[in-house]
Order: C-alpha cells, then sequence, then structure tokens
C-alpha cells in the first residue's frame, strides 16, 4: 500500500479560498484502526479538513494520500472510486432519502461500488442488525428517531466495510441520550477494527476520544 | 494497490436512480408527464381519425367499386345545354368491358307534391327522374323501405323515393296507401331509397318507370345521366372510349366522371387540414418539452444536498448525469406512452362514432414515443451537465 502505511497522511497541507485561508500548513498522520476526534471551534477549518480527508476537496499546496493514493495525482472518477469503496461518510444532518425504508438507504452505500441489488440488500440487513435497527429495517426515515436515523446513516457509512469513515459532527442533531448512543456506536465499530475520524466542535465529546487534533484558524495546535 | 476503477451502474439501477427523484415527487411528475402526453395524444389523435377516415373511405370504395362511371350531356359550341342521344345507352352497352348499364332522365316541368293542395311554388327543389330498372344495381343502391321498381311496376303511376325527397315530403314508408301528387296526378311510393353514396343525386330525386314518364309526364326519352361499370382493369379505356361512344357526332358535348374520385379528392382535402392539426399538435409537444425541462432544472437546484451525498457515495460526475437524464428520459417517456394510449382512445371512440375502422398507424406510434424520448433527452441534457458540475463540497453545504 504506502511506504508508511497511514490511512490519512496530510503534508503541509493549505487550502485556501479567494480571501481565506482556511487550512494552513497542516501536517498529520492517522494510522488504520485509529478513533480520532478532529475538533475546533466553527470557522477553524475542520470542515475543511473533513471535505480534504474525505477527498471531495483538492488541497491549494501539499500532499493528501488516503489509503495510499496521492489525491493529487488521481482523476475525480478514481477519485469516485476511492470514496466509493474506502471511504463512508456520516453528516450531521443524516442526509437520509426521504422516500427509502432503511434497508433501501443503506444499501445505497454500496450502490456506486458495483454490488449487484440483492447483495447490496443483504449486507445492508446484515449492518442494520450490527447498529441495533434490526427490527426497523422497512421503516422510511420519518418513522425513526433522530438516533435511529443518525444510526442508519452510519450503516449506510460501513456497510461497504470502508478504511475509513468519517463523521462531521455526527451528535450534532441529537440530544444527550441519542448523541451517547451514537457515540457508543462509533466507539464499539472502531473496537471491530474500522478507522473512524470524527470532527466535532464539542469539546467533551472529543475528550471522550483516545486522540485528539485541535484546529484553531486553519492551523493544528 | 487495488486499482481504482469507478464501476458501472447496470440498466437497473440506472432506472433505480432515476425513478427514485420521480417517485418522491409524484404529483410535480405526472403533471409535467401530462404535457407531453397532451402532446403527444393530440398528435396520434390526428393521424389515427385521419387514418381512420381513410380505412373507412376504403371500406366504402371496396363496398361501392371504384368501377362506376357516369356520363352526362354538357354544353354545345354554343353554349346551350346538350342532351345524350337516346340511344347512347344501347351503344355503351355494347363495349366490351362494360358489365352493366343503367340511365335516369330528366322529366322536365314535372313537380312533386305531398298533395294536391299545395301551392306550385313550393317544390322543394326535388327534382323527377325517368330510371332504368338496373339502376339499384348499377349505383350500388339501397332499398331504406319498400321495393324498387319491377317490370310491372314501370308502366304504372308507381315512385320511389330518395332519401332526402321522402325526408322532405314527410314519407318514412313505402305503402299502397302513400301517394305523392306528381306532375299532376297521384302516383304511389312503391320503395324509398337508403343515401347513395355515389350518386348523391339520386338523393334528391323522385324516381318513376321509364314507361310511365313517358305515357303520364311528356317525357323525351333522353337519358341525362348514364351510369356504366366496367370490369376493374378495364375502366380507364372505358372511360375513353365513352364520350364517343354516347354522342359519336358531338363527343366534346359529353361528360365523364368517375364518382369514386370524387370521394378520393374530397379526402384529399382534408389531408392539409390534418397537416395543420398535425402542426398545432407539435407545438403543444414542444410545450411539454420545454415543462419537462423546467421540471428538471428545478429538480437539480432542491437536489443539491442528495447530489452531494451520492458524490461522497462514491458517484462519479457521469453517473450523476446519467441519473438525471435517466430522470428526465423516464418523465417524457411515461408522458410518451400515455400520450400514446389517450390518443388511441379517442381515434377509436371517435371512429366508432363516425362507424369507421379504428386505425393507428404503428409509425406514429413508435414516432411519437421516439419523440418524446428525444425531447426528454434534449430537455434533460443541460439540467444533467450542470447537476454533474457541481462540486461534492457546494453540493453538501447546500443543504
Amino acid at each position: 500500500m504506502s511506504t508508511s502505511g497511514g490511512v490519512v497522511e496530510l503534508s503541509e497541507v493549505a487550502k485556501s479560498y479567494p480571501g481565506v485561508a482556511a487550512l494552513n500548513g497542516v501536517t498529520l498522520a492517522i494510522g488504520y484502526g485509529e478513533l480520532v476526534g478532529i475538533v475546533g471551534p466553527s470557522g477553524s477549518g475542520k470542515s475543511t479538513m473533513l471535505n480534504l480527508i474525505g477527498t471531495l476537496d483538492r488541497p491549494s499546496s501539499g500532499t493528501v494520500r488516503v489509503d495510499g493514493h496521492d489525491v493529487a495525482s488521481l482523476s475525480d472518477r478514481r477519485l469516485s472510486a476511492l470514496r466509493a469503496r474506502r471511504i463512508g461518510f456520516v453528516f450531521q444532518s443524516f442526509h437520509l432519502a426521504p422516500g427509502l425504508s432503511a434497508v433501501d438507504n443503506v444499501a445505497d452505500g454500496l450502490l456506486y461500488a458495483g454490488v449487484p441489488l440483492r447483495e447490496r440488500r443483504r449486507r445492508a440487513v446484515s449492518t442494520l442488525e450490527r447498529v441495533g435497527l434490526g427490527d426497523r429495517l422497512r421503516h422510511v426515515p420519518h418513522e425513526l428517531s433522530g438516533g435511529e436515523r443518525q444510526r442508519v446513516a452510519i450503516a449506510r457509512a460501513v456497510v461497504g466495510e470502508p478504511a475509513l469513515l468519517l463523521a462531521d459532527e455526527p451528535t450534532g442533531n441529537l440530544d444527550t441520550a441519542s448523541g451517547a448512543a451514537v457515540m457508543a456506536l462509533l466507539r464499539e465499530l472502531n473496537e471491530g477494527g474500522t478507522t473512524i475520524v470524527v470532527i466535532t466542535h464539542d469539546l467533551d465529546i472529543a475528550g471522550s476520544l483516545p486522540r485528539q487534533v485541535s484546529l484553531r484558524d486553519g492551523v493544528m495546535v | 494497490m487495488s486499482t481504482l476503477a469507478p464501476a458501472r451502474l447496470g440498466p437497473r439501477d440506472v432506472l433505480g436512480v432515476g425513478a427514485a427523484g420521480l417517485r418522491t415527487r409524484p404529483l410535480r411528475a405526472f403533471l409535467s408527464a401530462l404535457g407531453i402526453a397532451i402532446g403527444i395524444a393530440a398528435m396520434i389523435a390526428v393521424v389515427g381519425i385521419s387514418s381512420s377516415s381513410r380505412a373507412g373511405l376504403d371500406r366504402t370504395l371496396a363496398a361501392l367499386g371504384t368501377n362506376l362511371l357516369t356520363v352526362t350531356p354538357g354544353q354545345s359550341f354554343t353554349g346551350a345545354s346538350a342532351t345524350l342521344p337516346a340511344e347512347a345507352v344501347g351503344m355503351i352497352a355494347r363495349i366490351g368491358p362494360v358489365t352493366t348499364v343503367a340511365a335516369t332522365g330528366t322529366v322536365a316541368d314535372a313537380k312533386v307534391y305531398r298533395n294536391d293542395r299545395i301551392p306550385e311554388a313550393e317544390s322543394g327543389g326535388i327534382s323527377v327522374l325517368a330510371a332504368h330498372l338496373g339502376l339499384p344495381g348499377t349505383v350500388a343502391a339501397a332499398l331504406a323501405d319498400g321495393t324498387w321498381l319491377n317490370e310491372a311496376t314501370e308502366g304504372y303511376p308507381a315512385v320511389v323515393l330518395g332519401s332526402s325527397t321522402a325526408r322532405l315530403l314527410g314519407v318514412t314508408a313505402a305503402s299502397p296507401d302513400v301517394q305523392v301528387w306528381l306532375g299532376g296526378r297521384w302516383f304511389t311510393v312503391v320503395g324509398v331509397l337508403s343515401p347513395v353514396a355515389l350518386a348523391p343525386e339520386l338523393d334528391s330525386a323522385a324516381l318513376v318507370g321509364w314507361a310511365a314518364a313517358e305515357s303520364y309526364l311528356d317525357f323525351d326519352g333522353h337519358p341525362t345521366t348514364v351510369y356504366t361499370r366496367a370490369e376493374d382493369d378495364a375502366v380507364t379505356s372505358v372511360r375513353e372510349l365513352l364520350a364517343a361512344t354516347a354522342n359519336p357526332e358531338n363527343p366534346n358535348e359529353v361528360k365523364v366522371s368517375r364518382p369514386s374520385d370524387a370521394l378520393v379528392a374530397r379526402q384529399a382535402t382534408d389531408q392539409a387540414f390534418t397537416a395543420l392539426l398535425l402542426g398545432l399538435g407539435g407545438v403543444a409537444l414542444l410545450v411539454g418539452g420545454v415543462g419537462v425541462a423546467n421540471t428538471m432544472v428545478i429538480s437539480v437546484l432542491e437536489r443539491r444536498s442528495e447530489i452531494g451525498l451520492r458524490r461522497s457515495l462514491g458517484a462519479t460526475r457521469g453517473q450523476i448525469r446519467l441519473q438525471f437524464l435517466a430522470e428526465s428520459l423516464l418523465l417524457s417517456a411515461m408522458g410518451g406512452v400515455g400520450g400514446v394510449v389517450i390518443g388511441i382512445a379517442v381515434t377509436v371512440a371517435y371512429a366508432g362514432t363516425q362507424d369507421w375502422p379504428a386505425v393507428v398507424p404503428v409509425w406514429a406510434s413508435a414516432g411519437g414515443v421516439a419523440a418524446t424520448l428525444l425531447i426528454g433527452a434534449i430537455a434533460g441534457l443541460y439540467p444533467a451537465i450542470r447537476a454533474a458540475r457541481l462540486s461534492p463540497t457546494e453540493a453538501l453545504t447546500a443543504a
């Protein structure tokens, strides 16, 4: 795979938007199997960091390597394939398809990885059982609580057994109890071997994680 | 290192993602498909009704035959109206391929009234014609009621009324008790004709026997219209001979026509109108296409976060483009198929009221669906390209 073996390797990464330097000279390595919190107040550049690590965006300078691939050297098609097979996303606002059942929402996590429909459904069911929603398979999102929706979204992110799970404020829209349950699920998945990066502004959540990376004004502190 | 090649979406998956957007907004999908459907239905119905009318005419002509020719006197060089010689019928009958001949002769100055108390001026435009016994067989006329003249009644004051004549005179059925006042004496109505498609002039006539006309009505014995049928493959050559045969001395004073041609010509003038209606249907279809394009543009704007999510799940730009193209194609295909069904239904209903066989040409249905697919592709192309161009981060933050 890669020389140093990290799932994420940022080297002197900078990202600037017109008039703003969102990230400035960040160097960071995250190894396989880690559970890392990236923490910082809003405007600190953590969303930019998520986009770069998730290969949704490219750096202005520096190199980003994900699962051994130099993002700069990959075409948009290859980046898409990297996301389809090796990266899972969890968003603050879930982003579930409103008319689809939990199973079909989770199965869509495998749609762009070339998995046949029956196999997608089969793996979606087993993943939903793994996140504790075995009794909610046929429910559509509006029939589920916020915590349950986020667990469906997590199931969609991990159904393809990605090398890296990126969670952007996964508890941001949830009450404390649901948020704690979601964090417990993430820890459990990490114990099962999934590398997880949680982006949050919540210091308590970050503090509960084995490793924290603090960002402020686009630089690590 | 694993090779990173994006997986292809199978046809079912393309259909699935294309339908996803329609399923979540069924009313909007229905309305924009309806726009397309109305355009296609209008065009299919126009083509279908015109084809059905054509098929109806063909069926009529097949039943009536296209081998009927009529010979009428034209005008002489001096402009006076000419007459046919009394021997014309016999001479035409001697042309080889001619199968039947029958004539009518106008009985000048004879008028028909319901009874003898009607003022003389109110003749109702009904002509009195002397008719040969073979007339119904030659012009394919059927009797609505009663019987045709026969060898017994043709010499007596008996009359067969054309269909509009019967209506004008208020005669609904033939019977020995029903008499009309014809040429100053009572004639018994022995029959009423159905409308005659190839000889509509008979509809407004009162037909009496040739001998009766000569003995009771001072008929001069000159035929004014000779109806003749020839063998199908000889109609053209017979037509060329007719004028010279009917009036060898003045063939230029004879007019020969083929009534089935007139029916076909009337159909041809309808074709121009059909083209106009087809154009209107095309405009409706175009408006429907603009509706689909509008729906797709709005759909892309509203679904930026879905696009971002799909990109994060690993969709390539090409797959996003394909999704929105598939959605647009599905939308217009639904409209197209619906439109074809509505168009066929309209054609069948209308053809039913006109007693035509319902005919919708396959090329019209296939062409209609093909046209909607083309429109769907054009309408969806720009929105799909815009959707694919969205950067994933931009799309995700739009939510």
